[in-house]
C-alpha cells in the first residue's frame, strides 16, 4: 500500500488497482470548518483534473479535482452525512471516494510523503 | 466579502500586532490586513459570538464628524438629509440612526450610521466606501459644514449576549444604555465613543477609541474570559443569520433602499406628506416605490438541501425555464441554524414568504423557499 500526493492537496491510497481519496490535513487545516461535501455517483467515469467533489466551509466552496482517471467504485456516505469529519480525521476515516485506476502511469507524477511535507513547508 | 481593488500593500490597524499575537489569519480587505478567522475557527466564533461575547476590530470602517459652520448643530443634521432618506434632525442627543447614501437613479452609494453626539454628528461609514464617502460629503456639504475624517481612531465592536457583562466588569456605565443609545464613556480609563449596536444581531457595542490607546483597551477587554476575538469570516455568517445587508453584495448602486426591503430605516418626516418630504437624490424614484411597492424586493432565502447556495448564484422560477428571475447576494452556512441560508432579489411575484424558486448550482438546480428576515431573532436591548 502506497501513499501519494498531489499538489491540489488531495492524497490518494493504492491497493491494488483501487485508488482512495480524500483531501489532506493540510487542505482541511486551510479550508477551517467543513459544513458540507458533495461527492461524485458511484459508477462516474472521471478523467484526471476533472471537478469530483465539492468542499464547503462556513465561507467558500473548493472543487476537489479528480487526482487520476478512473471510475468511481465506492463514495464514503459518512463524510456527506458528518462533513466535520473532514476537519477531525482527513487522512482517515473522512476519505472521499475509491477510483478504479484507469492508467497506472498517472501516478508516477504524484508526490510521495516527503515529497508533500516539503511541498506545504 | 467587500474588497476593492486596491493596489497599495494593505494597511495595518492599530489592533494588527494584537491579531498576529493571537494566530489571526490574516487577509487583504478593502485595503486593511485583517483577520479572517482565529485559532478557534469560523464555527466556533460564531457560536460563541451567539452564546458568549466576541470582540471584532472593524477600525476598518471610516469614522468621520460632522460640525456645522454655523454652530447650530441642527444646521448638520439638515445639510446631511439632502444626501440621506432618513430624519437626521430627529436623532435626539445621544441616538444614532441607521441611514443611506443614495444617487439620482435611488441607488446606495454607502450605508452608514448617524449619531447625534450634542455639537456634533458622528458618522460610521464601510471601509471600501470611505474616501468616496468623504468626496461626496465635502462635494456636497462644505459650504455649510466642516467634514472631519477621524482617521486616527480605531473601533472595536463587543457583540453577544456577554457583552454588557463585559463592559460593567471593566466600570463602564452602560446599564442605562438601549439599542442605538451613544455617547463618551470611559473604560479601563480610557475615553471612549460608546454606542449600543452592531453588525451581528446580538445585543451588543461599538466602541471608537483613539488608535493609540486601542490595544490597550483591547487588551484589557480580552483579559474577560467570556470574550474570544472573532474574525471577519464569523463576522459575515453572523451578519447574514440577521438579515444584515454587506454593501458591494446586497446593497448597491443598482438597489434601492426600497428594493432592499430597507423602508422602515426611512422616517415618516421624508415621506410624502411629511415635514421634509423628499429632497435627498434619487427621492422621485425611492418615494413612488415606498407608495406603490418596488418591481424586485431583498429576501431571505433557506436551500432546502445540506448544500450552501453562495453570492451570484442565478435565481430560477422553476427547474427547467431559460431565464433567471433574479439571484443570490450573500449566501453561506448559518452555524446557528445549522443549515444554509441565503438572501437575494427576486420580482415580488416571487418574494411571498413561502415562494419556491430555484438556484443553479454546478449544473443543478437547487430548490430555496423565500423565508422572512432575520432567520435569528434579533436580541437588542430596546
Amino acid at each position: 500500500m502506497t501513499t501519494l500526493f498531489t499538489s491540489d492537496h488531495e492524497w490518494l491510497r493504492i491497493e491494488g488497482d483501487v485508488a482512495t481519496i480524500g483531501v489532506t490535513d493540510y487542505a482541511q487545516s486551510q479550508l477551517g470548518d467543513v459544513v458540507f461535501v458533495e461527492l461524485p455517483k458511484v459508477g462516474r467515469q472521471l478523467k484526471k483534473a476533472e471537478a469530483a467533489a465539492v468542499v464547503e466551509s462556513v465561507k467558500a466552496a473548493s472543487d476537489v479535482y479528480a487526482p487520476i482517471s478512473g471510475e468511481v467504485l465506492e463514495v464514503n456516505a459518512a463524510v456527506s452525512d458528518e462533513p466535520a469529519l473532514v476537519n477531525s480525521d482527513a487522512a482517515g476515516k473522512a476519505w472521499f471516494f475509491k477510483l478504479k485506476i484507469a492508467d497506472k502511469s498517472e501516478l508516477e507524477g504524484l508526490m510521495d510523503e516527503a515529497a508533500y511535507a516539503q511541498h506545504t513547508a | 466579502m467587500l474588497a476593492r481593488d486596491d493596489q497599495s500593500a494593505p494597511k495595518p490597524t492599530p489592533l494588527h500586532a494584537l491579531h498576529v499575537a493571537r494566530g489571526g489569519r490574516m487577509v487583504p480587505f478593502a485595503g486593511y490586513d485583517m483577520p479572517v478567522q482565529y485559532a478557534a475557527g469560523v464555527l466556533r466564533e460564531h457560536l460563541h459570538t451567539r452564546s458568549a461575547a466576541g470582540l471584532f476590530d472593524v477600525s476598518h470602517m471610516g469614522q468621520i464628524a460632522l460640525h456645522a459652520k454655523s454652530g447650530r448643530p441642527e444646521d448638520a443634521a439638515l445639510a446631511l438629509e439632502r444626501l440621506v432618506p432618513q430624519d437626521i434632525a430627529g436623532i435626539a442627543p445621544g441616538r444614532q440612526r441607521y441611514a443611506q447614501f443614495t444617487d439620482q437613479a435611488g441607488g446606495i452609494l454607502d450605508d452608514l450610521m448617524v449619531a447625534n453626539l450634542g455639537s456634533h454628528l458622528f458618522l460610521v461609514v464601510n471601509a471600501a466606501c470611505k474616501q468616496a464617502d468623504e468626496a461626496h460629503l465635502r462635494d456636497a456639504l462644505s459650504e455649510s459644514c466642516v467634514i472631519e475624517p477621524l482617521s486616527d481612531r480605531a473601533l472595536i465592536a463587543l457583540q453577544g449576549p456577554k457583552a454588557a457583562a463585559v463592559l460593567q466588569r471593566l466600570g463602564a456605565e452602560i446599564a442605562a444604555m438601549r439599542f442605538m443609545d451613544c455617547g463618551p464613556r470611559r473604560l479601563a480609563g480610557i475615553d471612549c465613543l460608546v454606542s449600543r449596536s452592531g453588525y451581528t444581531g446580538e445585543d451588543g457595542f461599538e466602541i471608537s477609541v483613539a488608535a493609540d490607546r486601542a490595544e490597550d483597551l483591547a487588551q484589557a477587554l480580552l483579559e474577560d474570559s467570556e470574550l474570544l476575538p472573532i474574525g471577519l469570516g464569523a463576522r459575515d455568517s453572523l451578519r447574514l443569520e440577521a438579515g444584515l445587508c454587506l454593501y458591494g453584495h446586497d446593497i448597491d448602486t443598482t438597489t434601492t433602499p426600497v428594493e432592499a426591503a430597507l423602508q422602515w430605516s426611512i422616517q415618516n418626516s421624508r415621506r410624502p406628506g411629511g415635514a421634509r418630504a423628499g429632497g435627498f437624490p434619487g427621492a422621485e424614484v425611492i418615494l413612488p416605490q415606498l407608495e406603490q411597492g418596488p418591481p424586485r424586493r431583498r429576501v431571505g432565502l433557506k436551500p432546502q438541501g445540506r448544500a450552501p447556495v453562495r453570492e451570484g448564484a442565478p435565481l430560477f422560477a422553476d427547474e427547467a425555464s431559460p431565464q433567471p428571475i433574479g439571484k443570490v447576494t450573500s449566501g453561506g452556512f448559518g452555524p446557528s441554524i445549522n443549515a444554509p441560508v441565503a438572501m437575494g432579489y427576486l420580482p415580488v411575484l416571487h418574494a411571498g414568504t413561502g415562494s419556491l424558486v430555484f438556484a443553479e448550482l454546478r449544473g443543478q438546480r437547487l430548490p430555496l423557499q423565500v423565508t422572512p428576515l432575520p432567520f435569528i431573532a434579533h436580541a437588542y436591548h430596546r
